[in-house]
């Protein structure tokens, strides 16, 4: 009986590891010279633009003879930025004195009233001053209360705009909250306050730590929030504050545009049960911020404090066409995305479809028979070439854009440097994302053309429609809630505060969903496509 | 391309035969026929002209006024743009359909047969030009009726009455009008655009990309830019943004361009693109 050997081969197994896969589709994209020159394109462009629009924009904003003002000259007095950088609103009437070290102020709040603007009060977009503090030197004569009508109490270093604070307060529409350094914003007991139900509220100072504590009867003490103020000095000023936002009214919903009118406002606060830790000096009321003489107002009987103020203490929203005058904005120096995302898409288009029209993918797949191996290897290859290039054209827009801005004295509305960093990192994750997107609905369509049209119109028409507004607002941000197009709230440049009440629009850079929660509606798409055509591969001849 | 002409070439030579023009007859006619024969050019003039009509449907019905701020002069909105809101995304697939009409002969060989058939180059690219604007011209008369009956019907129930000062749409009057016969000229040069790109480009994806890419990036870069002065002259350069002014009845005077110069400046892009592609093809191997 004799024993047969199994036939073995003497060549050595072939590679064909994953990495080999990678490998051999990164060969493949980086042999054929258009792609390489689109991506190079892709990336020139999105830097050129950025580059371009810094050397060239002339943000202009009308003056009343006619000429046109341009630059910082459209911005004097610059805006108060917060502790945070971030640009802030700091208008309030405040009835205070020193309070030396540590300690607390206490108080109750028995009533807030307040008045509105009238229609001939409102103003056409957002013109009218937001926080002007113009309340009731402008006769307002409709009551009522704006729903971020603020009153309560304040520790704050000093009496210029833009300090640093922690305040404890009723929002007349959004129960108590601790505010702190405009951004921050913690609930406290909702509903609103009256006489029948007051609140009572305290800071209490301890170093560089103030906490806040509301009660509904003065004894039972519940914490809101702690915060940590760096750098308090030893004496800060602590007292009683109330102020009033403008109201902004959406006149209109329409295809063309939203017609936003705004109006002041003021509020009313009635304070009583007034304590003070270690001190007795006589209290007195300031306008922070004041624009105008005679505004703002307070009235002390006995221990019952009435103060009524207008304006606000909060983070300032980008507004285009602010009463700030215009700004250069994060957002401008990345136009060049939408020229990158066209070229990659036709670049991912072609990674597939042309090994389908030169026949290259009978030997792919001859050469590696798991096709969704394959499928995750050009994925790999074109998303880490979108997010090269689109990191790489991001850095050189923002960077070398920006610098040329500060060069030329433009004014460009502040960013934080995290941000930046996401904005640019976020710009190469869009492009990774869409390209790996087009490669999936060119695997499932097999045709060019399709794939590039449908990839462009489902990510770049949502976008146009909602920032160019020839749909209605509400159709627009739906858009941009479920197409792929909500990807780009990766690149919003300055956060949408929940405690503002603004026109947060797409055009201005603000998208419906979060930061985050938009890139992974595009991710979902992506994935949705990479599923349909694995199948496709799989079960298709090639 | 048909086999009579191709007979009668037997016995004598083509010039003793053919009357002049008898080329370009011949040549528009061999284009339709490859044009009417491929089953996506049907599907695609249908369905482009289906989803024009769907989305200005669908934009009037969005449409929407706060009660007591509905009347004209406090929303400024414009019952014919909107109707023709479909234009927007119509013209993608025209874009398509004139891209693959030139790109699909170069991606099969088609381009080699053609110009042996018919050397003269300019006349293929005259013949393809004259076809492809017939059949854009016939659907875009389909899409843009149908959008203007939809407007017609649903604005009035969304607060656009003669009562709040808006005027029925109505092909009678002559803002319409020309917003109407605008609109189906803009799709027929928008064709001709693409077809002159892809002409010069040859590679669809890549002619697609580019064509796209010209449309909506102005208006958009019009949009987010915070700079009036550029904004303007993006919205007058761009072929979409100065194109759609021909469907503004509402404020015409603040528009960048008026109507007609809008439509003449797609045309211009068109002619451009035009001569790009038949210079290119004259001095290019297929």
């Amino acid at each position: 009986m004799t024993t047969v050997t199994p036939y073995r081969s003497d060549l050595t197994p072939g590679r064909d590891g994953f990495a080999q896969l990678v490998h051999a589709e990164w060969t493949k994209f980086r042999t054929v010279r258009g792609w390489l020159i689109a991506v190079i394109i892709a990336i020139l462009v999105t830097a050129g633009i950025g580059v371009l629009y810094g050397s060239v924009t002339t943000v202009s904003c009308a003056v009343n003879n006619g000429k046109w003002l341009y630059g910082e000259a459209c911005m004097t007095p610059l805006p108060p930025a917060g502790p945070g950088g971030e640009l802030v609103i700091d208008r309030y009437m405040f009835v205070h004195q020193p309070l030396a070290g540590d300690g607390s102020i206490t108080v109750r709040l028995t009533s807030m009233t307040g008045l509105l603007p009238g229609p001939n009060q409102m103003g056409p977009g957002p013109s009218s001053a937001p926080g002007s503090g113009a309340g009731s030197g402008l006769g307002l004569t409709q009551p009522g209360l704006e729903p971020w009508a603020k009153a309560g109490i304040l520790i704050t270093p000093s009496l210029s705009q833009g300090s640093a604070y922690a305040a404890m307060m009723v929002a007349a529409g959004h129960g108590v909250r601790m505010q702190w350094n405009y951004t921050g914003d913690t609930p406290g007991q909702p509903g609103a306050v009256g006489p029948a139900n007051p609140r009572w509220l305290r800071l209490t100072r301890a170093g560089d730590v103030i906490t806040g504590y509301d009660s509904a009867d003065g004894t039972h003490w519940t914490e809101v929030g702690s915060v940590t103020l760096p750098g308090l000095p030893a004496t800060v000023q602590a007292g009683l504050f109330a102020t009033s936002p403008d109201e902004t009214r959406a006149s209109a919903a329409f295809a063309g545009g939203n017609s936003i009118d705004v109006g002041p406002t003021e509020v009313t606060a009635v304070f009583d049960h007034v304590t003070l830790s270690r001190s007795s000096l006589p209290w007195r009321g300031d306008y922070v911020g004041a624009v105008q003489a005679g505004i703002g107002e307070y009235h002390q009987a006995g221990g019952q404090f009435t103060v009524t103020g207008a304006g606000d203490i909060a983070p300032r929203p980008y507004e285009r066409t602010s009463q700030l005058g215009p700004a250069v904005t994060l957002t401008d120096y990345l136009l060049g995305t939408f020229m990158a995302l066209i070229a990659v898409a036709v670049v991912a288009t072609m990674f597939i479809t042309g090994e389908y029209r030169r026949g290259l993918i009978r030997t792919t797949l001859a050469a590696s028979p798991r096709r969704g191996r394959v499928l995750a290897a050009k994925a790999i290859v074109i998303g880490a070439v979108a997010f090269v290039a689109g990191v790489t054209g991001a850095t050189g827009a923002v960077v070398i854009g920006g610098a040329i801005v500060r060069h030329r004295d433009y004014y460009q509305w502040p960013a934080s440097t995290p941000t930046e960093v996401r904005v640019i990192i976020g710009t190469g994750l869009l492009l990774a994302v869409a390209a790996i997107l087009t490669l999936a609905v060119g695997t499932v369509l097999r045709r060019g053309v399709g794939a590039v049209a449908i990839v462009i119109v489902a990510i770049v028409l949502p976008y146009f429609v909602s920032v160019t507004r020839i749909a209605p607002a509400t159709v627009g941000e739906w858009l941009l809630r479920i197409t792929p197009a909500a990807g780009f709230a990766i690149q919003q440049p300055y956060p949408a505060y929940s405690q503002v009440t603004a026109t947060y629009l797409p055009v201005d850079g603000y998208f419906p969903l979060a930061e985050w929660s938009g890139f992974a509606v595009l991710c979902a798409w992506a994935v949705l496509a990479l599923a349909a055509a694995a199948y496709l591969l799989r079960r298709r001849d090639a | 391309m048909t086999a009579a002409p191709a007979a009668a070439v037997l016995d004598k030579p083509a010039h003793a035969v053919r009357a002049a023009g008898a080329d370009l007859r011949d040549a528009v006619h061999a284009e339709w026929t490859k044009l009417r024969t491929l089953a996506s050019t049907c599907w695609l003039l249908l369905g482009g002209a289906a989803l024009t009509i769907a989305v200005g449907a669908a934009a009037a019905a969005a449409f929407r006024c706060q009660p007591g701020a509905c009347t004209l002069a406090q929303t400024g909105a414009d019952p014919a743009r909107i109707s023709l809101t479909g234009i927007d995304l119509g013209q993608a697939v025209v874009a398509v359909l004139a891209v693959l009409a030139v790109g699909g002969e170069y991606s099969t060989g088609m381009i080699r047969v053609t110009l042996t058939a018919m050397p003269r180059r300019l006349t293929v690219l005259g013949a393809k030009a004259a076809v492809l604007a017939g059949c854009v011209l016939a659907a875009g008369v389909v899409a843009v009726l149908g959008s203007v009956l939809a407007g017609r019907l649903i604005l009035p129930g969304h607060g656009m009455t003669v009562a709040n000062g808006y005027q029925l749409l109505s092909l009678t009057n002559g803002s319409d009008l020309r917003a109407a016969v605008g609109a189906v000229l803009y799709l027929a040069l928008i064709a001709l655009f693409a077809l002159g790109l892809a002409t010069a480009i040859r590679e669809s994806a890549v002619a697609m990309g580019a064509v796209l890419a010209l449309l909506y990036l102005f208006p958009l870069a019009s949009a987010l830019i915070g700079d009036q002065v550029w904004s303007r002259r993006l919205d007058q350069i761009g072929p979409l943004s100065a194109g759609l002014d021909i469907q503004t009845t509402v404020n015409v005077k603040a528009l960048p361009l008026t109507p007609w110069q809008g439509l003449g400046v797609v045309a211009l892009w068109a002619v451009g693109a035009l001569v790009l592609g038949a210079v290119v093809l004259r001095l290019r191997d297929a």
